[in-house]
């Protein structure tokens, strides 16, 4: 088997799960999950640095950005001028260009609100920066955003930390059909087995955080999802068997005593 | 005694010396520069030139950097 890899603007990644760093108990625990889900890339938030605490740990200090690819993202921003006030301040911390867009329109459902989130995309990608795009599972507006020039589609599963799985199968694969960008699935996972359903479905990644972080066994979890997405990709790769309504016997019809 | 400025930091105010830079801010709070990014009334602030910015009454400032986020 030729190597398989996930390419995200010219870049080479093995694994191809990647996994957030929010909601862990520590930083250790946070680092350690990362370390044993395999990730090569990591979101991580743009937030005021503490003045009054200084002693508080850094993420840097745990995560290597040398050897992890930090992919800065805009969560919590609820309109356009605050997404690409965070991005250019995140690239401004060590030039990354490489950032997760998520332009959020309602604190409930924490659904992404798609017209600031393509203003953004169209503003950003004239910035060079190379835009991964958090998006609701519509092909439509997931056309839009190749066109204004996302370098990666990421639509939800459900809800951000819902757990919920995929909800819409059938638009993922019609997205799935109609793109040729890295198409990965971003929120909303709440088990390993959904993971494996996204690859099946010929994504090219998943995005966790909530349900690996907040797992009963954070780092089982994440050696979990870690097995689940190969397992995935592999099981997409082999060309599954056509389904049947009747059965079809697996051993020789010939020979019976 | 020297005469006080007012900033706000991060959000909080601070009253500061007349003469002050934004570097003396960095220095002071021990901010490691490598690891963040600055705004001065929300313009991002090229951090190689902070020691020639001089700060002004009712400057704000940001000092941002990475935590866990999803």
């Amino acid at each position: 088997m030729k190597k398989d890899k996930l390419i995200i603007s010219k870049k080479n990644f093995s694994s191809r799960l990647i996994v957030g760093t929010g909601k862990y108990k520590s930083m250790q625990e946070c680092a350690k999950a990362i370390n044993l889900s395999g990730a090569e890339i990591v979101t991580v938030a743009v937030r005021r640095v503490n003045i009054s605490d200084k002693k508080k740990p850094l993420l840097m200090d745990y995560i290597d950005p040398k050897k992890i690819t930090y992919l800065p993202n805009t969560a919590g921003c609820f309109n356009s001028k605050e997404a690409l006030r965070t991005l250019r301040l995140a690239r401004e911390i060590g030039g990354w260009k490489l950032v997760k867009l998520e332009v959020l329109g309602d604190k409930k459902n924490l659904f992404p609100e798609m017209i600031e989130t393509l203003k953004s995309t169209e503003v950003l990608t004239k910035e060079g920066f190379k835009v991964m795009v958090y998006c609701n599972d519509d092909p439509l507006m997931a056309k839009r955003l190749e066109n204004a020039g996302a370098c990666a589609i990421m639509p939800l599963a459900a809800p951000i930390g819902s757990g919920l799985g995929i909800i819409n199968e059938i638009n993922i694969r019609i997205i799935r059909k109609q793109t040729k960008l890295p198409l990965i699935i971003d929120a909303g996972l709440g088990q390993a087995s959904d993971a494996t359903i996204a690859m099946e479905l010929g994504c090219d990644g998943v995005l966790v955080n909530t349900a690996i972080a907040k797992a009963k066994k954070p780092f089982q979890m994440a050696l979990a999802f870690k097995n689940a997405v190969i397992a995935g990709r592999q099981s997409y790769l082999s060309g599954r068997i056509k389904k049947t309504l009747y059965g079809n016997p697996s051993s020789p019809k010939s020979g019976i005593i | 005694m020297k005469k006080k400025i007012k900033i706000k930091l991060n959000g909080k105010l601070k009253a500061i010396n007349n003469n002050s830079t934004l570097f003396n801010i960095v220095q002071k709070n021990k901010i490691p520069l490598t690891k963040v990014a600055i705004e001065l009334n929300q313009e991002i602030v090229d951090k190689k030139k902070i020691k020639s910015i001089n700060l002004k009454n009712n400057d704000k400032i940001e000092i941002v950097h990475f935590i866990g986020g999803g």
